[in-house]
């Protein structure tokens, strides 16, 4: 007799019916919607739907519903083309305050996603979008550590009253040169008491006494974490001035981040903006000096030259007064008297005290406004391609202090509209901690993601009816129970990708193809057993049971090492690949249940409780 | 339907010399193409650009790559993409100012006049230095699937079938290669991936050949090696058969239903199918019985083996 105890039976139909519950959402299309978020000084309310859907109506786009979803307003529309109108109407009212968005809306009802059961997520190859791989140049970062270090110290043996010949950053250190050793043992004294994380050392450099600083091994990976972790950040104030529903910003290894925009069409602008490195410093012009002098090579120790965007040289302080890192607001308005460009900007706390101390100290001096931006280009050299990077300070403006300054100014000397509302964004949204390269694209535009749903869709769908044909024609009466499986499997697939909510790509969809041709081997197996043990003369029930039970260990061994290749592809992985692998394990594990205990329960009900059944097999 | 319905009895290891020379000229055309020319990497490996267009109407690839070369790119490829109305264009690793926006360029240049009639369908950029990483990480994960199976093999059985199981995942895996590299397709991403898919499945099958080889030569008390083997490969080939084809169903149906994106990676698959089935039988087996295997050798099982046999029941 192969009678299956009970627990078996109901663990077999409570898995499936699980699985059903838990697929279930995918069948429900998404909507198309636009999603509206709190921009700086919005509010998401009952007023803000009503003033949404009033404008709405008043240029009659037909929209299916407006709702409030915790901080944000999701609008649903019947399609695409509604959708980007939409979009376009809400931009020209409430853009400023708000961050509007393309989205798509889940259509799942309220009972199944109140029990936690949500469609999966497509990824951007199925629903289009645009995917970056960035690198933080780590050696920015650094040397960034370093000059900030320099300006420190330059601060800070003024105001100790001791006298340095030069201060300057090499590779990873920073190096200053003193007139003679008493100074330089004072310096040492006070820079080790005050920066206990950092190496310092007395050489002599030729015939200068010298200190040597350097960051400690911690140090160093402290500020790289930092400039990643503060890239982050940057990355996603930028994306959400960008208006993208759901991006993905992800560390991926020591240095690089992964960005994902669903839905995202212009590149080229999301390239400009998510890349750019434009930031402020203000500095104070050295009117001591004259610049021709300096032009022809002597420049003095504490300034540099710097070349206007009208090409006039300007000899500037080393020292800083403020940098861009200070700005926690600005926008971009037309100056009301010239009809210029303009940059308002708001500081931070320190920032203001900062600048109204130091503006205050220099009424009637010049100071000057410099936009810094880091580039990456790829030159010939020596016959080689290869990676050089170069930063444009150029001066933008230089006007003369009138007044003290403090929280609130303009800034002026830009060329366009278009490039005072870009370094407006760029500037309220933070600087970023190192420059950042875009090592990797990937978009898929929308046309080519419905493709590739409707291809995989149907690519599992013949194949799977392929199998199933197949299966009934060789197996009969347990090709059916074999086909039974095969759709619990297909099914119990969606549930575990729904459930850990992970994504599916197109890749993905291979891997579940390909799964459904092998989870039908482990029923071949166990068949192939059942029809020889018939064929060696023994009874139905027992040629059952010894089917399965010697091809058990059989199924067991393939598959595992079938996994063993499925997790090295996952440790292996990009995303694509990833998602092939995700697929192709969970159909091994859902296979080896519903293959081996879903069929022997279905074949023990069937002919368990007979004496000696004819099988149709 | 049973069309092996008797126990078929083929002589398979009687062909086992001429098989092992069939393999091993095929694996000295493969190596010597992969020597000669190499694989036609696709991007994701020698880095560069890649975009797919689609165009409303049909496209006359001259004008296109005369538009590009006049714009300063006539370093472009510029090829059909499975219709009359899809252009494919790639550009190598260039020396210019950004990498990154080469793409927005080109578009920019193609769509200006006609914004309407051109559709973005697609854009790939691999930066260099992710290309030669990932080279080498392709490298290494298929270098540590084998370790890893050559090691789980090796407790599960004997060293002679993980050194078996290992000699036919190379050999499937260098004839897949040469393949690609005779004809020159491209090789990218997915084909790596469904390289290694083709390891998971190869090995599948070579798994269940072998737990059959071992069961017979427990069982069988009389019969020399070959006789033991080839009496395992009989009682499996209706499985493997059947295994087979319902697989190269499913990929079949990926191949002509999946769209062109995905081509490359069927073809692999529906080649590796083919040929780990000839290796589980020609090469896993035949270098198991070249290394002398025999039922000594598998007398005083491993404790592994010892619980399954007892679990099987079919122990003498």
């Amino acid at each position: 007799m192969n009678r299956n105890p009970m627990w078996k039976n109901v663990l077999v139909i409570a898995v499936i019916f699980l699985g059903g519950f838990f697929a279930m959402p995918n069948l429900y299309d998404k909507d198309a919607a636009v999603q509206v978020s709190a921009g700086r000084y919005g509010k998401v309310d009952l007023a803000l739907m009503s003033k949404v859907e009033l404008a709405l109506k008043a240029q009659s786009v037909a929209y299916i519903g407006a709702e409030l979803q915790g901080d944000r307003l999701l609008v649903r529309l019947a399609d695409s083309t509604t959708q980007l109108k939409a979009k376009k109407i809400l931009d020209e009212t409430i853009k400023g305050d708000y961050t509007i968005a393309l989205n798509l809306a889940s259509t799942t009802p309220s009972w199944l996603s109140g029990m936690g059961a949500e469609a999966m997520n497509l990824g951007l190859d199925l629903r289009g979008g645009v995917h970056f791989l960035m690198d933080v140049d780590m050696d920015a970062a650094i040397k960034k550590a370093l000059e900030g270090l320099a300006s420190e110290f330059r601060g800070l043996l003024r105001d100790e009253k001791i006298r340095y010949k030069r201060i300057q950053t090499e590779a990873d250190q920073v190096i200053i040169g003193f007139r003679n050793s008493e100074h330089r043992d004072m310096a040492l004294a006070k820079i080790s008491s005050e920066y206990k994380d950092l190496v310092v050392e007395a050489q002599n450099m030729g015939t200068t006494p010298s200190l040597v600083i350097r960051l400690t091994e911690v140090t160093i990976r402290e500020t790289k974490t930092t400039a990643l972790q503060q890239n982050i950040i940057t990355l996603r104030n930028r994306i959400n001035e960008l208006g993208v529903a759901e991006p993905t910003v992800q560390q991926q290894g020591d240095s690089r981040i992964v960005v994902q925009l669903p839905g995202v069409q212009d590149t080229a602008q999301a390239k400009k903006i998510l890349g750019g490195t434009a930031t402020l410093e203000f500095r104070l012009v050295d009117f001591e000096h004259d610049v021709q002098d300096a032009v022809k090579g002597r420049v003095p120790a504490t300034s540099k030259i710097y070349y206007h965007r009208d090409g006039r040289p300007y000899l500037l302080q080393k020292r800083v007064m403020l940098t861009g890192d200070h700005i926690i607001n600005s926008g971009s308005t037309l100056d009301s008297e010239t009809g210029t460009p303009t940059v308002s900007v708001t500081l931070d706390g320190k920032g203001a005290r900062i600048f109204s101390k130091v503006t205050g100290d220099n009424i009637g001096n010049p100071m000057a406004v410099v936009l810094i931006e880091s580039k990456t280009e790829v030159r010939k050299v020596g016959g080689k391609l290869t990676k050089v990077k170069r930063t444009d300070a150029k001066i933008i403006s230089v006007a003369t202090i009138r007044d003290q300054l403090s929280k609130k100014f303009q800034i002026t000397g830009l060329d366009s509209g278009a490039e005072a509302s870009e370094l407006a964004l760029l500037l309220r949204a933070g600087a970023l901690a190192a420059p950042i390269e875009i090592v990797e694209e990937r978009t898929v535009g929308p046309s080519l993601g419905q493709d590739n749903i409707d291809k995989g869709f149907q690519s599992v769908m013949i194949g799977f009816a392929f199998v199933l044909v197949f299966m009934v024609i060789w197996y009969r009466v347990f090709g059916a129970v074999a086909n039974i499986a095969l759709t619990a499997n297909l099914i119990l697939i969606v549930a575990l990708l729904s459930l850990l909510q992970a994504t599916l790509t197109l890749p993905g969809i291979a891997g579940i193809v390909l799964t459904v041709g092998m989870a039908v081997d482990a029923n071949v197996l166990i068949f192939e057993r059942i029809r020889e043990e018939l064929r060696l003369g023994n009874s139905p029930q027992a040629s059952i049971d010894v089917g399965y039970s010697k091809a058990f260990s059989t199924i067991a061994d393939a598959n595992i090492t079938t996994l063993i290749a499925a997790v090295v592809l996952f440790g292996f992985g990009t995303g694509s690949i990833k998602g092939f692998a995700v697929t192709l394990s969970l159909g091994i594990l859902t296979s080896m249940f519903t293959a081996i205990m879903g069929t022997r329960a279905v074949v023990n009900s069937l002919y368990g409780g007979k004496h000696r059944p004819k099988l149709s097999i | 339907m049973q069309i092996l319905d008797k126990k078929t009895d083929f002589n398979f290891m009687s062909k086992r010399k001429i098989a092992a020379v069939f393999s091993i000229l095929l694996l000295l055309s493969s190596i010597t193409s992969l020597l000669m020319q190499g694989l036609n990497f696709g991007i994701d490996f020698t880095g560069g650009t890649m975009i797919e267009l689609s165009y409303k109407e049909e496209v006359k690839l001259e004008s296109i790559r005369s538009t590009l070369e006049k714009n300063g790119y006539g370093d472009a490829i510029v090829q059909n993409f499975g219709s009359i109305h899809d252009v494919l264009i790639r550009l190598p690793i260039l020396e210019t100012e950004n990498m990154a926006e080469l793409s927005n360029e080109i578009v920019a240049t193609l769509q200006s006049g006609n914004e309407s009639k051109i559709d973005v369908r697609r854009v790939e950029f691999v930066g260099p230095q992710v290309g030669e990483e990932l080279t080498e990480q392709g490298g290494l994960a298929m270098l540590y699937a084998l370790i890893g199976i050559l090691i789980y093999v090796s407790l599960r059985f004997e060293y002679r079938f993980a050194i078996g199981s290992v000699v036919a995942l190379v050999h499937d895996v260098l004839l897949t290669l040469g393949f690609f590299s005779i004809l020159q397709l491209e090789f990218d991403l997915t084909v790596l991936a469904a390289i290694l898919a083709i390891i998971g499945y190869s090995l599948n099958d070579t798994i269940v050949v072998f737990d059959r080889i071992r069961e017979t030569f427990l069982k069988m008390r009389k019969g020399t090696s070959e006789v033991i083997v080839n009496r395992a490969l009989n009682d499996t080939l209706s499985r493997t058969l059947m295994t087979s084809a319902t697989t190269l169903l499913v990929v079949t149906s990926l191949f002509f239903f999946g769209g062109e994106v995905i081509h490359a990676f069927s073809i692999a698959l529906m080649l590796g199918i083919v040929v780990g089935t000839y290796s589980s039988v020609y090469i896993a087996s035949n270098t198991i019985l070249s290394m002398g295997v025999s039922k000594a050798d598998l007398m005083p099982p491993e404790k592994e083996g010892d619980q399954d046999i007892n679990e099987d029941g079919s122990q003498v």
